[in-house]
């Protein structure tokens, strides 16, 4: 807890443009090259120096994120220790990837209030503050158990406690075996003790793809695009695509009339949906095109109803918003091609309609505006994005891949004939990183499952 | 009545059982002029339950004991009738030893180690009250009102204190195995404003040998090769007797289940918290319904005698149901009961009053081990014992106390489970308890503890040498393996193929194959000179090598482990003025007052940002203190 190296983010998140990733104790410089290609390795670089590169995965070589890298040598720090600044211009998506790679490449999620901690420790913040850094940090744990408990209701808790209470069962009836050999309670082999732990791996695995975000930070806040037949939709589909970076190339499988395309926008992960131009229509084939953008919008989290401003509302637009408002979704109503009317039209539309964007995605005019009012409905309408949601999601997934990696190593000492006292080794570490997500006590849990589910005494 | 100065003495045990014994014998070794109290001079050493000493965690626990140079396991080797190694197909971390010992050769024997003993004195008296000033404590009163003084008291009353038997019905005031209670000291306990809890346990019914059947029964002998406990027992007794093992029946459980209302367990007579892991058979009738048989073992007290132990009929039930209950079992259709089963309530103390050390926080020079702690058991209460001996010498001696860690030994799981977290049950030792279950084996007590206990004073040199040589032998043989590289030959593969064993193609080391789990150490002698080391070291050298991978991981938690017990908090700490602090945790800690950030994060309602904020705390106190 105190030597080691940690890893965790010191700006806001989402809101500002860039996210900075800071990594702080002795392996910092070696840490951050595993991840890092410049052009020269971070350990090499000199000190109080900013250097361009990229942050590639090491286990794919994907590139993960451009990046500015700040190196700073202890003790001339926040924490005096040696400390790396990454700066990323991805937002949530890239930060949490970002995080991910440094976990996995030795650092340690830091706690609350721990770079401060640090500082203070190493002599960096002066005595008369202490008290202000002790409050920092119950302040900050606090604030992060609320997102925690926030963050584990519903269908993931479920889950966690499903996968605990298996792994509960199965070490406490190994435990008991060996803590009581000459009681007839079931003795567990280990084949069985293999074989659940590769369900449990199993359902652990579901977990860790569900868990990290909430379907908006997952998946991606839906944004529907619709309107009538050629009033750009496609265009504008195209123009955000190009300028927002394109964290998923397009989904395969999607029908022919509605394009998806997942982009970013100011860290947002957003998937843009393109829908066939609905309207009223009796044509069977495209009747079902019809339906099927209906549906898309039903689905949405947010509409853009694309329209003309040289023709302004027509019925076939009229008909469009009127879907769209009976689904009760919140949108946005655009007028494209504002580069074909007056000035002074212009202006008075914008007058009458100042909820409206104008744009022309030709001339490049109002892209800029729509992407803020997307972006301002994101960050209005959902709550937990903070950065306290990021630190600690990507925490929890990474309790979640070490416990599973613990389980992986039973399920190998399982084949390979290792005794049942090293596979509860690894059992009971995985319990305790589970339990590090809900604040249970691997120790006590099995102890009382002992004394609850079997029969033993003299 | 006039009082009267019986004698004066360095250190007083009151109480001679397990704890009191090793606890003296510790004190009296290491130079301290030592008087251990009795209520009964023939009831030394007594084993009121089960006739048998180790079993998981407990034979570790008698390990250790001996490593540090205490008395349990020399004389458990030199009484014990049958002995076992359990879970031998386990792994290494869960082998544990158990024996069954002769009652009362081992009573005897341990009395003569204690009158034996150079600055030991033996006495045969009621304790029934603490002298001390201010809060410091003097002496001890008995009942026939001398006075003793001494400078360190050690309490190991084990279940004496106001004990009370109850027989179903029946209940009268009394001490363990027909012994007297002890009714007067808890108060003086009180008064000192000590905090009294009320505990439970029981034992089951004894019968005589001869009414039993036992073709009806199953054996279970002794192991063939026999491990002794102690690491300076070179020649062991075989095995002399076997033990039994029968089963419940639906007569038996239908019985139960018609007198439960007799059991003063269901009827709320009995007060006492009893242990989840000793349940009574009514308890486990009730508890586990589905069950249709529990097993029963029949085994032998001693072999002077014809008493036999039931284990796994420990009842309340009224003598009547208990002796139709134990006829319903097939084989003891006949069965004489000798003595019948019985559940003991008796005082003890909140151990967490007391230091790691296990003298209590606020009256100095008293130590408490055993039983009275809370604890149940007698390897428990030894261990304990031991600690309070040689802690209770250190504070004479003005050296520092012995505080094994967590990492370090199970009595030192046990002891900080204890003092750090208190206990709502007697308390029992078992591995799961342990973190670091794969370096605190059994067979490598020595190795863990044997250098502390010869720093202590209480090893000699005999045991240290033995011990020297012992851990060279695996060194050099480990080293050996390690350089011994073999190159690929006809005659290795064939001897590979022989074991199922993948061929080679480039040389290997003995080392490296030695680690592939069908490769055991005797196979080596087939292509290799064979070494000639004793069961022991070969033993350590296989373990090293083949748990290699896990030993290490554990070895790097110890590191982590250990970090956080050697930074100290100090005594004069205020915790209700630590700014930062939850509220919860500044009153636990207040009263707690752990001895390091380690125990400090055990204690419950002390959460990780607690020990943050004391990071900082202790950090700015060393700030202010070097201005």
């Amino acid at each position: 807890m105190i030597n080691d190296t940690i890893a965790g983010i010191s700006t806001a998140v989402g809101n500002s443009g860039i996210t900075v990733i800071r990594l702080s104790g002795p392996q910092a410089f070696l840490i951050a090259d595993v991840i890092f290609k410049g052009k020269s390795t971070v350990q090499e670089q000199e000190s109080h120096t900013i250097q361009y590169g990229k942050i590639i995965s090491p286990k794919t070589g994907d590139i993960v994120d451009e990046v500015l890298l700040t190196k700073m040598e202890s003790p001339r720090t926040y924490t005096r220790e040696d400390v790396v600044e990454i700066n990323s211009h991805g937002g949530y998506t890239i930060a949490r990837t970002l995080l991910n790679l440094l976990y996995e490449s030795g650092a340690r999620p830091a706690e609350p209030g721990e770079f401060t901690r640090r500082a203070f420790l190493n002599g960096r913040i002066d005595l008369s503050q202490a008290e202000a850094v002790m409050d920092i940090i119950q302040a900050r744990t606090q604030r992060v158990s609320k997102v925690a408990v926030k963050q584990l209701e519903g269908s993931v808790s479920k889950k966690l406690d499903d996968i605990r209470e298996r792994l509960i069962s199965l070490l406490s009836a190994i435990e008991v075996n060996l803590d009581y050999p000459e009681y007839d309670a079931e003795e567990v082999t280990l084949a069985q003790a293999g074989n659940t732990t590769k369900e449990i791996i199993g359902i652990l695995d579901e977990l860790i793809n569900s868990f990290s975000f909430g379907k908006l930070l997952r998946e991606g806040m839906e944004v529907v695009i619709a309107g009538r037949p050629n009033v750009g939709k496609s265009s504008l589909m195209n123009r955000l695509t190009r300028k927002n970076r394109s964290i998923v190339t397009d989904i395969p499988g999607t029908t022919r009339d509605i394009i998806e395309e997942y982009i970013n926008i100011k860290g947002i992960p957003v998937k843009l949906v393109d829908t066939a131009g609905v309207r009223e229509t009796s044509d069977k084939v495209e009747q079902q095109g019809v339906e099927r953008s209906v549906k898309a919008i039903s689905e949405a989290d947010f509409a853009i109803v694309m329209a003309d401003a040289h023709t302004l509302l027509t019925e076939e637009d009229e008909i469009i918003l009127k879907k769209v408002q009976e689904e009760g979704k919140p949108f946005v109503l655009c007028f494209n091609k504002v580069d074909l009317i007056k000035e002074e039209k212009r202006e008075r539309l914008k007058k009458n309609m100042p909820e409206a964007v104008f744009m022309s995605i030709t001339e490049d005019i109002g892209i800029e505006a729509l992407e803020e009012r997307i972006f301002k409905f994101a960050t209005e309408n959902i709550q937990d994005m903070d950065n306290q949601v990021l630190i600690t999601n990507t925490r929890h997934e990474n309790q979640l891949k070490k416990a599973k990696s613990y389980l992986e190593a039973v399920y190998t000492a399982s084949q390979t004939g290792m005794t049942l006292d090293m596979v509860a080794l690894d059992l009971k570490a995985a319990l305790e990183e589970l339990g590090k997500i809900t604040g249970h006590y691997a120790d006590e849990d099995v102890i009382n499952a002992i004394f609850s589910r079997f029969c033993i005494g003299k | 009545m006039s009082d009267f100065i019986g004698g004066e003495y360095d250190v007083i045990v009151v109480g001679a059982g397990h704890a009191g014994c090793e606890a003296a014998l510790a004190s009296a070794r290491l130079g301290h002029k030592t008087a251990i109290f009795s209520l009964n001079l023939d009831s030394i050493a007594n084993m009121p339950c089960n006739p048998n000493i180790g079993g998981t965690a407990k034979g570790q626990l008698v390990r250790e004991l001996d490593a540090l140079g205490g008395q349990m396991g020399i004389s458990a080797d030199a009484t014990f009738i049958q002995s076992k190694i359990l879970n031998r197909a386990k792994g290494p971390a869960v082998y544990s030893l158990r024996a069954q010992i002769d009652r009362r050769a081992y009573s005897g024997y341990m009395k003569l180690v204690l009158e034996q003993q150079e600055n030991l004195d033996l006495k045969q008296a009621e304790v029934t009250e603490i002298l001390y000033d201010e809060k410091k404590v003097t002496g001890i009163r008995v009942h026939t009102n001398a006075k003793y003084l001494c400078k360190a008291l050690i309490l190991t009353t084990g279940t004496y204190l106001k004990g009370r038997i109850i027989i179903g019905e029946t209940s009268f005031e009394g001490g363990p195995d027909g012994l007297f209670p002890a009714n007067r000291l808890s108060d003086s306990l009180k008064n000192l404003g000590i905090e009294i809890l009320r505990f439970k346990t029981g034992t089951p019914a004894r019968i005589n040998r001869r009414s039993v059947d036992f073709s009806k029964l199953i054996e279970q002998p002794g192991d063939d090769e026999i491990v002794p406990f102690s690491f300076m027992t070179t020649e062991l007794k075989e095995n002399q007797v076997s033990c039994y093992m029968s089963h419940t029946t639906k007569e038996t459980h239908r019985i139960i289940q018609e007198n439960l209302h007799r059991s003063p367990l269901y009827s709320g007579d009995i007060e006492g918290i009893g242990p989840r892991y000793c349940p009574s058979i009514e308890d486990k009738i009730v508890k586990f319904a589905d069950k249709e048989s529990h097993q029963i073992f029949v085994e032998p007290m001693g072999l002077g005698t014809m008493e036999m132990y039931l284990q796994g009929m420990s009842t309340s039930l009224p003598e009547d149901v208990q002796i139709k209950m134990i006829r319903s079992v097939p084989g003891l259709e006949n069965a004489v009961v000798m003595r019948p089963a019985y559940a003991i309530e008796y005082d003890c103390i909140n151990p967490t009053q007391l230091k790691l050390s296990l003298e209590h926080k606020e009256i100095e020079g008293l130590f408490f081990a055993g039983q009275i702690n809370g604890s149940s058991g007698y390897e428990e209460a030894a261990a304990q014992g031991l600690i309070a001996g040689i802690n209770a010498s250190m504070k004479l001696e003005n050296r520092e106390p012995l505080i094994l860690d967590r990492s370090q030994a199970y009595i030192g799981v046990l002891i900080d489970d204890l003092v750090t977290k208190g206990t709502n049950e007697p308390y029992r030792m078992m591995t799961s308890r342990a973190e670091y279950r794969l370096w605190l084996r059994q067979d490598n007590a020595d190795v863990r503890l044997t250098p502390i206990g010869r720093k202590i004073g209480l090893v000699s040199d005999e045991r240290y040498n033995k011990f020297l040589k012992k851990r060279n032998q695996v060194e050099g043989e480990i080293k050996r393996l390690k350089e011994t590289i073999l190159p690929p030959s006809d005659h290795i593969n064939s001897f590979l193929e022989r074991h199922g064993s993948a061929r080679i193609v480039t040389g290997i080391k003995l080392y490296d194959l030695l680690k592939r789990p069908e490769i055991e150490y005797e196979h080596l002698s087939e292509i290799d000179q064979k070494a000639d080391l004793s069961k022991e070291v070969l033993e350590q050298v296989t373990i090293n090598i083949k748990y290699e991978g896990y030993l290490k991981r554990q070895m790097n938690q110890i590191d982590q482990f250990k970090r956080m017990e050697e930074r100290r908090l100090p005594d004069d700490i205020d915790y209700s003025e630590i700014h930062g602090l939850s509220l919860e945790a500044r009153q636990k800690l207040n009263s707690l007052r752990p001895l390091s950030l380690g125990q400090a994060s055990r204690i419950s309602g002390v959460s990780p940002a607690d020990i943050s904020v004391l990071l900082v705390y202790l950090e700015s106190r060393k700030r202010k203190k070097s201005k």
